[in-house]
């Protein structure tokens, strides 16, 4: 690195190099530039209210997005976390209604514990995972054909799930003081008379933990690897098989934290929970250079494409844009964020 | 002095659906000896190590290592077994740097889960420098020459202190100097009591190096003598079952008037310097050099693949540009590509489809609706075509509709030559034409090669193979660091002249 970084000093700083580093980073210089026009418009932009609440949605959408990330490292996609959060954010809700709600759901079961809970609803999200990297390690299905299968199998789980017990189809809604205080709560000081919800931890905690086992574990090395060069991984005694199934359920284990969050944070969850979470997660997987490529993708990354996205829909929001353009200045993000990333793995003839 | 065998495979068979790719083979390989395995592209070479390492699945036969009966399930297996494998395919994880490459599926680790990058590095440091070679551990493999990969793969089935180690075809994409190293490496092998199985194409390679060897050919064993014991001509004669009286067909071609004209062509984002040259009608041009020495660059420059600098081309006097494929077609040109699976051959189609596509428009069926060329193709005129190629080619297929990919390396080429015949084409640019081709199968191209010189073609073709360009070539280019660094004529020069040239602005 040091010596990387005395040979571009070498160099000289002419227009060319410029460039080069202007387009490398150029979805940061236009994110800051757009800020800044964001926060002239709208000075409520750089509140202390508004930047804890870019911060706080970052947190919710990240723990899916650092699962999806593994699955796209292996040249792959889960189109099934969506359902996979909205199923495990109505079992979350379900088991941690008030006690004594007329709609409780499930009247017999008392006040369970909340770390129970969401043991359950990571590893149900484990098994949706393992399932899903089953199908794609042992018959080489192609993970966009078997999460768009998983995703519809998943769906009717949901919808029959939500008619089991008292509710009947109804939001499932009535939490538990103790799980809304856990999720939504916050131990840290306030900032600027804000609250910093406890969920935002949570998220730092799991990313702590996903860049270890990215960078530091024998299965994240083997991951980047079967990403690369599944055939390379094989012939040097790697068990494919295992580690895809273990990406995939890792990812899983990921949706079942965010619908852990996600029952308590919206509160009111019906079969429509989760739904096209996938697609934001992807979308700043992509924005965070994980490539589609195989093999290749920074945590630093993916959280830069989360907090890009959600600067993005309030920033906007906040300058008082159309809500309807925003799918498409976010749709024109991504074709940029991937034409911008293609640009490195093209050899020019 | 007879040392007990290290390996012994006794009457390995495997069938494929339809094939059967190994019949009764037979290999011992004793302690201390480099055993060199031959045979046609097609032999069973590759089937048998597959079955030694685990990948496939032998049908009968019996494996001894060491005295112990052995069967692999899987490369994790050999490997711990002390079985490694230099494959033929470079299988990398191109993404990942050197050390991560070289430890794959066996990560030194803390507590059995955190991998120890420090070991890491210093293990691959002792590997190195044991070995000789100078590579960056923390090196992304993906920004290494072809040749540095090689050695990276060769330094990780040493790692593995196998007791046997297979090489196949390591030598493909290495340099001289690296050849040497390669086989400085074996040698310091063969000294620790390791038993090495060789296998190549490289025929001064294979009696340099090799103590033992053994032939195959369609699956079958056909001998096994020492090294010693062996002519160029008998390991030839033993490969292809019949006596090939020589290499090369005679040369008949003539050579009429100039009809391109290169000056000072040079690339934009290759490393093409500087090259001039002129080609006539019915000559065959060839172009030597080591690899990296703009051989390709020269041809894809001038079929419009990759982006000129500066330079003129004139065809028959009149300055063309070839700024495109399908420019540099309609001038007349064709190229042959060198990485045929990569580059030349769409694998899952057809033969047809793949005769046809680079002359579509011409069998569109004429009939004009209001005054537009209609966009029907004619199925008659394609197949009638196909017919011709496979016929004047001599391309072995079943039928038309067989995908290109089941066939061998020479019929594949055969067919890609017919394609390019089809567009008329005045000059041929062909890019290592018997890559990975039979030595019968090599005979047939270079025949065809100077059947279309007689036609009036020109041709120019670049090759790594020495004898091949003498053999076959009229004058012969010689690049170097990406200029012309000579011209000779091949009935007069030899192989030191050329390498002389070649090493010129290295």
């Amino acid at each position: 690195m040091s010596k990387e970084s005395k040979e571009l000093a070498a160099q000289t700083w002419d227009a060319k190099r410029v460039l080069s580093l202007v387009i490398n980073n150029a979805l940061i210089i236009i994110m800051t530039i757009a800020a800044i026009v964001i926060a002239v418009v709208n000075n409520n932009f750089v509140s202390a209210s508004s930047i804890v609440n870019i911060i706080s949605q970052t947190a919710a959408y990240l723990p899916a997005a650092l699962g999806i990330a593994g699955c796209i490292v292996l040249t792959g996609t889960d189109l099934s976390a969506g359902r996979a959060v909205g199923l495990t954010a109505c079992i979350s809700a379900s088991l941690l209604q008030t006690v004594g709600a007329s709609s409780k759901m499930w009247p017999n079961i008392g006040t369970l514990p909340i770390p129970v809970v969401i043991l359950v609803a990571m590893g149900i999200g484990a098994v949706i995972g393992a399932f899903n990297g089953f199908f794609v390690g042992k018959f080489k299905l192609h993970p966009f054909i078997v999460t768009l299968g998983t995703q519809l199998i998943l769906y009717t789980i949901l919808l029959l799930y939500v008619n089991m017990g008292n509710n009947g189809g109804m939001a499932i809604s009535n939490l538990d003081e103790s799980y809304n205080s856990f999720v939504k709560g916050s131990i840290l000081p306030k900032i600027g008379g804000q609250t910093i919800p406890n969920y935002v931890i949570f998220a730092i905690l799991l990313t702590a933990i996903i860049w270890f086992i990215w960078n530091k574990t024998t299965f994240g090395k083997n991951m980047f690897a079967l990403g690369s060069n599944e055939e390379a991984a094989r012939v040097s005694g790697v068990n494919v098989l295992a580690t895809t199934i273990l990406v995939f359920s890792l990812a899983g284990a990921m949706y079942g934290f965010t619908g852990f969050i996600e029952g308590s944070r919206i509160g009111s969850n019906t079969a429509n929970t989760g739904l096209n979470y996938e697609l934001d997660a992807i979308a700043a997987c992509v924005i965070g250079g994980v490539s589609f490529v195989g093999g290749i993708g920074k945590i630093s990354g993916i959280i830069i494409g989360v907090l890009m996205l959600r600067l993005i829909f309030i920033g906007l929001t906040m300058a008082g844009i159309n809500q309807n353009l925003q799918y498409l200045i976010k749709g024109g993000i991504i074709l940029f964020a991937c034409a911008l990333d293609m640009r490195k793995y093209l050899v020019k003839k | 002095m007879e040392q007990p065998a290290l390996l012994e495979m006794r009457h390995i068979s495997k069938e494929f659906p339809g094939v059967k790719a190994l019949d009764d083979v037979s290999l011992t390989v004793r302690p201390g000896t480099v055993h060199a395995l031959m045979g046609e592209n097609g032999a069973g070479k590759s089937t048998l190590m597959k079955c030694l390492f685990g990948i496939y699945h032998k049908d009968g036969g019996e494996i001894v290592l060491d005295g112990k009966t052995v069967d692999f399930r899987s490369s994790k297996e050999a490997l711990e077994n002390g079985v490694a494998m230099v494959h033929q395919e470079l299988n990398q994880a191109l993404t990942r740097s050197v050390q991560d490459n070289l430890w794959l599926g066996r990560y030194p680790t803390v507590g059995g889960l955190m991998v120890s990058e420090k070991i890491m590095s210093q293990r691959t440091k002792e590997v190195f420098r044991e070995l000789e070679v100078t590579v960056d551990p923390k090196t992304i493999m993906s920004t290494m020459p072809v040749s540095q990969r090689q050695m990276v793969e060769i330094a990780k089935a040493v790692s593995y202190d196998s007791k046997i180690i297979v090489f196949d075809e390591p030598t493909s994409s290495l340099t001289e100097t690296e050849v040497e190293h390669l086989f400085r490496i074996i040698n310091m092998l063969r000294d620790r009591g390791c038993g090495i199985i060789y296998i190549s194409h490289k025929m001064e390679e294979i009696l340099r190096i090799s103590d033992e060897v053994t032939i195959m050919r369609d699956g079958q064993w056909v001998a096994t003598r020492p090294a010693a014991e062996l002519t160029m001509d008998e390991i030839i004669r033993l490969m292809v079952g019949r006596e090939l009286t020589s290499r090369f067909p005679p040369k008949s071609n003539q050579q009429g008037d100039v009809i391109l004209e290169v000056q000072h062509m040079s690339g934009r984002y290759t490393r093409l310097k500087e090259a001039s040259f002129q080609l006539r009608k019915g000559e065959i041009l060839g172009i030597a050099g080591l690899d990296g020495s703009g051989r390709t660059e020269v041809l894809e420059n001038l079929f419009g693949v990759m982006t000129r600098e500066g330079g003129t081309i004139k065809l028959h006097g009149r300055e063309i540009a070839n700024r495109t494929p399908q420019e540099a077609i309609k001038n007349g040109f064709a190229l042959l590509t060198e990485e045929r699976r990569a580059t030349g051959i769409f694998g899952i189609r057809n033969i047809r489809e793949n005769t046809v596509i680079a002359n579509l428009k011409n069998y569109l069926i004429s009939m004009r609706v209001g005054g537009l060329k209609s966009f029907c193709l004619s199925d008659k005129k394609m197949k009638a075509d196909t017919d011709w190629s496979i016929k004047a080619m001599h391309i072995k297929t079943p039928s038309q509709n067989t995908q290109i990919r089941s066939l061998s390396g020479g019929n594949q080429q055969k067919v890609i030559i017919g394609r390019w015949l089809l567009t008329k084409p005045e000059i041929l640019l062909l890019d290592e034409p018997t890559r990975g081709i039979d030595v019968g199968a090599k005979y047939e191209i270079y025949q065809l090669i100077i059947d279309l010189a007689n036609e009036g073609k020109g041709i120019i073709m670049v090759s790594s193979e020495m004898p091949e360009l003498l053999g076959v070539c009229d004058r012969i280019l010689v690049m170097s660091g990406g200029q012309l660094a000579g011209e000779v004529n091949a009935a007069e020069t030899s192989q030191e002249e050329i390498l002389t040239l070649a090493a010129k602005y290295v």
